[in-house]
């Protein structure tokens, strides 16, 4: 049983730290900005998943104490990996990206990251 | 064998560390650096959590939890800055 439970946690940290590696390795190897947004997600969904897997195995069934601290860090950075993306692409694109090179939005209101956002919200139109 | 293992998810993050270092430095737009620092952010919380297995304590978790809002927040404010010129408008 305690060769069962040093295996799985082990496995775990194993999956994390490769993961973690190849996220950060992305970063370099990568060509370009956009496409260096897709690497991290590696570390954050797996490498720190694994992490928090092998640490709430390792407390509950060596030690004996069983928490959901590390429930929520993965919650959080989930919650937050999306939006987090989202504003480094919209920085990307306000520095790079001309208004000519975007489609039209075929709206009232154009691309956000050019236009103040409306005072009323288009659903009142 | 935790202990082996834990040694070599640590190195793994360590290098990670060290990989997103050289890309802030080389840029070579402003997107890669906030991108990179939020990365190391992601590493620093691996570590810590690693770290508090290696200790057997769970006192390490608070200080995931506050390193990844503060993260978060960071990397918002950052982007918000140059997107806007202006953080809370």
């Amino acid at each position: 049983m305690e060769l069962i439970v040093e295996i799985l946690v082990s496995f775990f940290l194993v999956i994390a730290g490769i993961f973690g590696l190849v996220g950060s390795f992305g970063m370099i190897k990568l060509k370009d900005t956009m496409q260096r947004l897709h690497a991290p997600t590696k570390a954050t969904t797996l490498g720190i998943g694994g992490v928090l897997i092998a640490s709430m195995l390792y407390f509950s069934l060596v030690k004996g104490a069983f928490s959901f601290h590390e429930l929520l860090i993965t919650l959080f950075l989930f919650l937050t990996a999306a939006i987090t993306a989202n504003f480094i692409a919209k920085t990307y694109m306000v520095r790079n990206v001309t208004r000519d090179e975007l489609p039209e939005t075929g709206r009232r209101i154009g691309w956000s990251i050019f236009d103040d956002p409306p005072e009323t919200p288009p659903s009142k139109e | 064998m935790i202990y082996a293992t834990l040694a070599f998810a640590m190195g793994c993050f360590g290098i990670g560390l060290l990989l997103n270092l050289w890309r802030i430095m080389r840029g070579p737009d402003l997107a890669d650096r906030i991108l990179a620092l939020d990365t190391m952010v992601i590493n620093v919380i691996a570590l810590l959590i690693l770290y508090g297995i290696y200790g057997g304590t769970a006192i390490y978790y608070e200080a995931a939890m506050l390193i990844a809002m503060v993260g978060f927040v960071s990397t918002v404010a950052y982007c918000r800055f140059v997107l806007r010129g202006d953080i809370i408008e």
